[in-house]
């Protein structure tokens, strides 16, 4: 008996694994992904790309994983989400451009709908300061129509959901400090040395 | 309800289920019956009021899928020169392997031996899947691996 238990489990171990590219196209053509993701190799590390059916809805660094921002995708959006590196081709492409110099500005339609409020105010005037430039948190907040909530406006960048495309590191102290970031400050010091706004102390 | 995100089932499902279909209905209907288990998980997914046992979930959606496809291959007509009185329908493919054998085992012990040996599923998981008691999966599995010993 003990034999067959045995053989049965080596031949069901042989079994070829199945197509999920093939089940992710099929779905998509149904319409029941919500979310796609890919992972996007870039000089700060890798990237975690996700998008909705609108647009990118988050770019995440994902330095210890890809878990910690689907569990968030999961929860804020949907979670039927799907792995498929190809549909964020067009996002991967854009980025290695502008890592390279050869990008000022990205064309990719965004989806704005988990953020609200003055986050969302916050973070639609961020995106708007152009390739090259830097404003302060007091500029941000004014821009959003609230001048005096810089704190505000602080933690509405702190919690970007897009980084690097909607360019919270070109957010700056007044007077020049980095102030924060949420991927570190040491990307946001990469990210205006690229761009040639690193202010000099 | 927080569910997991659905790429992370599949990962660490997908191969388990797998392994479960084709041991159940045999390699050419099982790429065909995966599918449909996964894109019927997906479909009823965020209406889900349980996550506590995923697997089991999975799998008896997969179960139910080659029993579809089963009895789809059982009504399919079969060639005239195999008539006439035909036996019954034979094994998906004509491969030696010790599944083949199983194939031709009544439904409860094919599944049983199925999540016992190709998901390696407990038999508490087992009779969930089943949706029949634990004494009942052991019970189908020993009959399956008795009949086995018979034929061989």
């Amino acid at each position: 008996m003990k034999d067959i238990q045995e053989q049965l489990r080596a031949e069901a171990r042989r079994a070829a694994s199945p197509d999920v590219e093939a089940l992710t196209r099929e779905a998509a053509a149904r319409g029941l992904v919500d979310v796609v993701y890919g992972v996007i190799e870039s000089p700060l590390g890798p990237l975690v790309a996700a998008k909705s059916r609108r647009g990118l809805i988050r770019l995440a660094y994902a330095t210890d994983g890809t878990d910690g921002a689907l569990e968030e995708m999961a929860r804020r959006v949907s979670p039927r989400i799907l792995e498929s590196p190809s549909r964020v081709d067009d996002a991967r492409r854009q980025l290695d451009e502008y890592f390279n110099g050869r990008r000022r500005d990205f064309e990719l339609d965004l989806d704005w709908s988990i953020l609200q409020g003055f986050t969302r105010t916050v973070l639609e005037a961020t995106a708007a300061i152009p390739y090259g430039h830097v404003a302060t948190y007091r500029e941000v907040a004014s821009d959003a129509g609230s001048p005096r909530a810089v704190r505000a406006a602080g933690n509405a960048l702190g919690s970007n959901p897009i980084p690097i495309i909607v360019p919270c590191h070109r957010v700056l102290r007044t007077g020049g400090a980095l102030g924060g970031y949420t991927g570190g400050l040491e990307r946001k010091e990469f990210l205006l040395r690229l761009e040639g706004t690193l202010p000099s102390l | 309800m927080k569910l997991p995100p659905f790429s992370l089932l599949l990962e660490e499902h997908g191969a388990g289920v797998y392994g479960f279909l084709v041991a159940l209905c045999g390699p050419a209907d099982a790429e065909d019956c995966w599918q449909e288990t996964w894109l019927a998980a997906l479909g009823a997914y965020p209406k889900l009021t349980r996550a506590d046992n995923l697997r089991a979930w999975l799998l008896t959606i997969a179960r139910n899928k080659a029993r579809d496809a089963h009895r789809a291959r059982a009504r399919r007509p079969i060639p005239a020169a195999s008539l006439p009185d035909a036996p019954a329908p034979p094994p998906p493919e004509s491969d030696p392997s010790l599944w083949s054998l199983v194939a031709s085992l009544p439904a409860k012990q094919r599944s049983a031996l199925a999540l016992r040996f190709a998901s390696d599923l407990a038999y508490k998981d087992i009779a969930a899947v089943m949706e029949c008691s634990e004494p009942a999966a052991r019970q189908s599995v020993r009959q399956g691996l008795r009949k086995l010993r018979e034929v061989l």
